[in-house]
């Protein structure tokens, strides 16, 4: 049998083709504009070298602010899905009571839009209005209220509070289904050798994990690189710029008709996204072999 | 040991009704909400209707215009969704069966996308010279191109579990590729095509940052974009926004409970050693 006649490589090429003018050329030029002065004012589109990126780093401290803010938010929300999601899987593998009710609510609000999650939880959240403050008062501990989505202090946590409540589900049941598919015969013997759930966990259920956690942190990493829907609804980066990450930065500039910036800050988010999840699956890899 | 035994297994179980009880208050807050005065609404409580105001719902979809966003948001979903499973699903099997350098790279080519992150404005450029820019057509193909790595990705791996003796036979018997893919193939390829709908329907639905760069008449908006103006419009207004909140997330809830196996398998696919 003839591989390339039986399988057509044409086959591809819708998604190819598709992929290619939508995905990959976007990209490429959005390189090309990075160093140009592209904006909504003039026609005129000419090249200005590394202008874009001076302003970027050196010119202007808030894109800085907008880069820290960003790590920041990945880092965080990275390391509290992937924890919260492992003591929750771990919690729903142990026999509780209604553990797949609790599963199911505990995924459902990753079915939702983050437009939606964030509009929720603008309500929510509400200084005088909402709920949580509300709650808090009712029980005696409202000196612990406070403007969570308006006050420099507090936004940031809450923005990535919110986004941990919509994404921890994910986590969870990928991690769930992981755990599942450990044999309970290593459990046994470990159990005759007098391991306790302590040493189980870190002995047997992470180690098998880890190809399940890498590929969870990849995905985390590169969404919150790239976050943008539930902080431009939530906060739309205020107050000042406090909750401002590089796609809101981005949408800001687009508004603005600063495209040439714009696109500047996207091809260092790319740059930055491929080069963390090449490294990622790296270094995790590597500690595969066990 | 008995006791310490019972002691955790309380704690656990408190522990787990704690979490779900801070998933589910917010979205029962939002339902209870969408039912109550406007007066009543203005603080958000879970305390229960005096009077349920249904008719909250249909001043919702007239001030709001959600009959048309709804159109045009099941439109987009559901076009999308038939374009990724046909594309992703015909690029897998050939990539998948015939392993060969070129095929390589035009794999690894497609799914290095799904870490890639969208350059908006210089798509804005492509769209503008391609004249798809704020057109129904337009939109529908972006989140066509931009599910596909994802999509190819699960379904290769699902290719990979098919014998390929099949194929052989098919080809003795005389089949050519297309009724290979299509008679052969293609129907064993429902399980992930399933998934494929179920996860691309509700992503495309879910939308929002696509529509705001790309969309700029009201009249083209997807639900998403018209909850958002809505609530610009109706900020104090909890009740009305909440019945919007309400209406834009049941197509998606019922996707969701009517897809749920689908959509953990599509999720676990790749990430999780069988």
């Amino acid at each position: 049998m003839d591989r390339n006649k039986t399988y057509p490589w044409y086959f591809a090429s819708g998604a190819l083709l598709l992929f290619f003018i939508l995905c990959f050329i976007p990209s490429v030029i959005g390189v090309f504009y990075s160093f140009t002065d592209w904006n909504s004012f003039s026609d005129k589109v000419s090249f200005v070298g590394f202008d874009n990126f001076k302003t970027i780093f050196i010119g202007d401290k808030s894109y800085l602010t907008f880069i820290g803010n960003t790590v920041y938010f990945t880092v965080f929300t990275t390391a509290l899905k992937t924890i919260l999601g492992l003591i929750f899987a771990l919690l729903f593998t142990r026999g509780i009571k209604l553990a797949n009710f609790h599963r199911m609510v505990i995924f459902s609000p990753q079915v939702l839009s983050y437009l939606i999650v964030g509009l929720v939880f603008k309500g929510m959240l509400h200084p005088s209005t909402g709920f949580l403050n509300i709650f808090l008062d009712k029980i005696g501990l409202d000196f612990l209220s406070n403007d969570w989505l308006g006050s420099i202090k507090y936004a940031f946590p809450a923005v990535m509070a919110v986004d941990t409540w919509k994404g921890v589900g994910y986590g969870m049941v990928i991690f769930i289904a992981g755990i599942q598919g450990i044999p309970e015969s290593y459990y046994e013997a470990a159990s005759l050798d007098g391991a306790g759930f302590m040493q189980k966990t870190l002995k047997i259920t992470l180690p098998l994990l880890m190809p399940t956690l890498i590929m969870t942190t990849v995905l985390n990493v590169t969404y919150g690189l790239r976050v943008f829907d539930i902080i431009y609804v939530l906060t739309n980066g205020g107050p000042g710029y406090a909750t401002d990450v590089m796609n809101t930065a981005v949408f800001k500039e687009f508004s603005r008709g600063n495209y040439a910036v714009g696109t500047a800050l996207s091809t260092l988010l790319a740059v930055f996204t491929m080069a963390i999840s090449y490294f990622i699956l790296k270094a995790l890899n590597k500690k595969e072999e066990y | 040991m008995k006791t310490n035994k019972v002691i955790m297994q309380v704690v656990q179980n408190v522990i787990a009704w704690m979490v779900s009880l801070t998933v589910l208050i917010p979205l029962v807050v939002i339902f209870i909400s969408s039912f109550k005065t406007e007066a009543e609404s203005y603080t958000l409580t879970l305390g229960l209707p005096k009077k349920w105001m249904f008719e909250n719902y249909s001043v919702v979809v007239e001030r709001g215009k959600l009959l048309g966003s709804f159109f045009n948001s099941f439109t987009y979903a559901s076009i999308s969704t038939l374009i990724i499973v046909v594309l992703s699903t015909l690029a897998a099997f050939v990539l998948a069966r015939n392993k060969n350098k070129r095929n390589k790279i035009i794999y690894y080519f497609l799914v290095l996308g799904i870490a890639m992150p969208v350059n908006y404005i210089s798509l804005m450029k492509v769209l503008q010279f391609t004249h798809l820019i704020n057109t129904r057509i337009g939109i529908i193909l972006i989140y066509a191109a931009f599910a596909l790595p994802i999509s190819v990705f699960i379904s290769y791996g699902f290719i990979d579990t098919i014998p390929r003796e099949l194929d052989e036979a098919a080809i003795i018997d005389g089949c050519t590729p297309s009724s290979l893919y299509f008679k052969i193939v293609f129907p064993l390829l429902k399980p992930i095509i399933a998934t494929l709908f179920v996860l691309n329907f509700m992503s495309t639905w879910n939308d929002f940052t696509m529509a705001i760069y790309f969309l700029n008449e009201s009249s083209k908006w997807p639900m998403t974009l018209a909850v958002y103006n809505f609530f610009g419009q109706y900020s104090t207004q909890w009740n009305l926004v909440c019945a919007d909140i309400v209406l834009t997330c049941i197509p998606v809830l019922i996707v969701f409970i009517l897809g749920q196996k689908y959509i953990v398998s599509g999720m676990t696919s790749g990430s999780v050693k069988e």
